[in-house]
């Protein structure tokens, strides 16, 4: 029964059907499977096969954006599940996120975003066009511990530096680690900003921000 | 007959009229520009002044597509027409406003900078297939805040071909401006005879950002045309349907044809786009997609039927480097704008999506386009009867080539190519160092760049354009422009 319910959630993500995510979770819980075993054993195997499926050329952006829709939903369920049982995942990290100054593209930004509250991370978006200053505020206020800048113009991706210097500067450097991404950025022009990551796309984003935020709670 | 695509059926068009000024109503334009959203108002426009939101009625639509101007030209500096935007003709452009060039020599993008900018002005004045300039680069040596008006102050000391512009900021629309009315000897002989048509561009879904708008409303009242350029990107910022674009794409153009008309009643305004369908494995905007160029065809044709002047970004590419990709993608788009009788096609040289200017690519994009004239000018008898007097004299001899009437008619029947285009023999190509078309398109950048005679632009018009553009860079804090090229020591 257990997992006959939870096959069922792999389906639904897979499938690209956010009703069928949030119905399957809700049985689930009401069967009484818990929170941890729901996610591990439904909504990562089965947002794992979605990635999967995309970067094998399979599927494309609008079935990861629809299956992270339903992921995103049955989070919002079980998050208050797991805080009720004093339960907290292991992988997530709390990130704010946004497109950095004089740049309006949201597109790949919103998409990260989206994978990253899939993934049981905490995402606070700022938006397009961010100040800089607007980025090390949140910081500070929701205690985050990654940050994901976004820029899609070779004349704006600058402003990438500057949030990095910023932090920096408020002396939140060594809380945070810093992803970067869009169109002209490369792994190069991450390194020599100083920043820790780099994600080509979506699903690499996720596995970076899951790794970078291990890395920064070993530490801590 | 001239050969014409059609998109889409005529009821079809009916309806992506209505929906597109249905949107109009409900859920209405965001217009982020005070002035535009008074004259809203003031025309009887619904106008929310908290969301900004300005829900208009299908009466000002009418009104304002009956002011429109529904054809006028562009002119050479010396006064000739150029450009006749209405109608099915069509004209090129180079694509516009590139942040890089292809660096030929390591086949990798670069900043641009002001000599890269005047070779492409003076390979373009050379070009007989590009009718218009275009303020194709944007140039790393300056402010960015005066890339926009440098652009065109360098063009202007160098061509005579119209010119595609666009400002970025409202305050340099002004410098521009300025500039042109040096040129054109007057407020009024500038709005008599354009030189300049100023591309402003909507933002998907549905917004007027304060910027564009002013620009729009500037241009109407100074009698410059502007080209409207929506640019729907079909599955993210706008439907996926290919038909549910071009609703949005007319609604969009519609709300800057009102408010356009509002500014000054018979404003030149063009009905014009980029759109592009939305690459659902890399989230990027191709421009070489044939979906994109079916939309840039079907809005086209929504334009014809208001009976307006049109334009598209069409003949670009996707690819990096000058490669099979390049040349297919580029071929397309071309030929099927022309097809479609699109007024001005702008996008020649450029490629990576629409960031990179090549003048290679430009060299070849041209054959491409003179291909496409060609093949709009369509098949013509020519004689009458077509061919029996021919076949009488000649029987069944095969010498056409020493025919009289072959001599008469070649030049204007077949489309001769640059030697660009390979078509020697195997043997040949081999003795002529067995170049590729990016080869062979270097060299010919090389001398028609040094075949460029200089603009008959009298001294003081120079110093004049020079002043005003200095004025603009100080405000930036940039004491002293690059120097002008072939005038000014470097």
């Amino acid at each position: 029964m257990c997992s006959e319910l939870l096959a069922q959630i792999v389906a639904s993500l897979v499938a690209g059907d956010p009703d069928a995510t949030v119905d399957g979770t809700r049985q689930a819980l009401a069967a009484g499977i818990e929170p941890l075993a729901i996610i591990d054993g439904g909504l990562v195997p089965g947002m794992r096969i979605v990635g999967e499926k995309y970067s094998t050329g399979e599927y494309f952006l609008p079935n990861l954006i629809v299956s992270a829709s339903g992921m995103k939903q049955a989070m919002a369920i079980l998050v208050p599940e797991l805080k009720a049982r004093r339960q907290h995942l292991t992988s997530s990290g709390t990130v704010v996120i946004g497109t950095v100054r004089g740049d309006i593209h949201e597109i790949g930004k919103s998409l990260v975003a989206t994978m990253l509250a899939a993934n049981g991370f905490e995402v606070h978006d700022l938006g397009v066009d961010v100040p800089t200053d607007a980025f090390v505020a949140r910081v500070k206020e929701a205690g985050a511990n990654l940050v994901g800048l976004s820029a899609l113009l070779t004349t704006t991706m600058h402003g990438q530096k500057d949030v990095i210097d910023a932090l920096t500067k408020a002396g939140l450097r060594a809380q945070v680690k810093v992803m970067v991404g869009g169109a002209p950025v490369t792994r190069k022009w991450a390194d020599d900003i100083g920043a820790d990551g780099w994600a080509q796309d979506a699903v690499a984003a996720v596995d970076l921000a899951t790794r970078l935020v291990a890395h920064v709670q070993q530490v801590v | 007959m001239r050969p014409t695509l059609r998109m889409l059926s005529e009821s079809l068009v009916e309806q992506i009229i209505a929906e597109g000024m249905a949107l109009l109503r409900d859920p209405g334009v965001r217009v982020h520009n005070e002035e535009a959203r008074r004259l809203l108002a003031e025309a009887g426009a619904d106008v929310d002044a908290v969301r900004l939101i300005a829900r208009i009625p299908e009466t000002i639509v009418r009104q304002a597509l009956e002011t429109t101007a529904h054809e006028f030209d562009l002119f050479t500096l010396d006064g000739r027409p150029a450009v006749h935007y209405g109608g099915d003709e069509v004209h090129f452009d180079p694509g516009s406003a590139a942040l890089s060039i292809l660096d030929p020599e390591t086949n990798r993008q670069r900043v641009p900078l002001t000599a890269d900018f005047v070779r492409l002005v003076k390979l373009v004045e050379q070009l007989p297939q590009i009718d218009a300039q275009s303020t194709a680069m944007v140039c790393g040596d300056v402010v960015p805040e005066i890339g926009d008006l440098y652009r065109l102050y360098l063009a202007l000391n160098y061509i005579r071909k119209p010119i595609v512009t666009g400002a970025f900021r409202t305050d340099t629309w002004w410098t521009m401006k300025e500039m042109l009315v040096a040129v054109a000897g007057g407020e009024a002989a500038l709005a008599a005879r354009p030189i300049a048509v100023f591309d402003v561009c909507p933002s998907p879904p549905l917004l007027w950002s304060d910027l564009t708008c002013q620009n729009l409303i500037d241009c109407a009242r100074a009698g410059i045309p502007a080209e409207l350029v929506s640019m729907p990107l079909a599955g993210a910022t706008a439907p996926v349907t290919l038909a549910a674009a071009v609703v949005q794409h007319t609604a969009e153009c519609l709300s800057g044809i009102v408010i356009g008309q509002l500014a000054r009643p018979g404003a030149r305004v063009v009905w014009g786009g980029s759109p592009a369908a939305f690459d659902m494995r890399e989230g990027t905007t191709p421009m070489g997609d044939v979906a994109t160029w079916m939309i840039d065809c079907a809005y086209a044709q929504v334009g014809k039927r208001l009976g307006l002047p049109t334009h598209a970004y069409l003949g670009m590419s996707d690819a990096k480097i000058i490669d099979a990709q390049c040349g297919m993608e580029s071929a397309g788009g071309t030929l099927l704008g022309a097809l479609a009788g699109i007024n001005m096609i702008s996008g020649a040289g450029m490629m990576d999506f629409e960031s990179c200017q090549s003048l290679e690519k430009l060299v070849i994009d041209a054959e491409i386009i003179g291909m496409a004239k060609r093949l709009v000018r369509g098949i013509e008898p020519r004689d009458e009867p077509i061919a029996l007097s021919l076949f009488r004299k000649l029987g069944h001899r095969a010498d056409y080539l020493a025919e009289p009437h072959t001599l008469k008619w070649f030049r204007k029947e077949l489309y001769l190519p640059s030697p660009v285009i390979d078509r020697a023999t195997t043997d040949g190509w081999l003795r002529k160092g067995a170049t590729t078309a990016a080869e062979r398109a270097a060299e010919r950048v090389g001398s028609l760049v040094a075949s460029y005679q200089p603009s008959p632009v009298p001294p003081e018009l120079r110093a004049e354009l020079r002043a005003i553009t200095t004025r603009a860079a100080r405000k930036f804090g940039m004491t002293a422009l690059p120097p002008l090229p072939d005038f000014e020591r470097v």
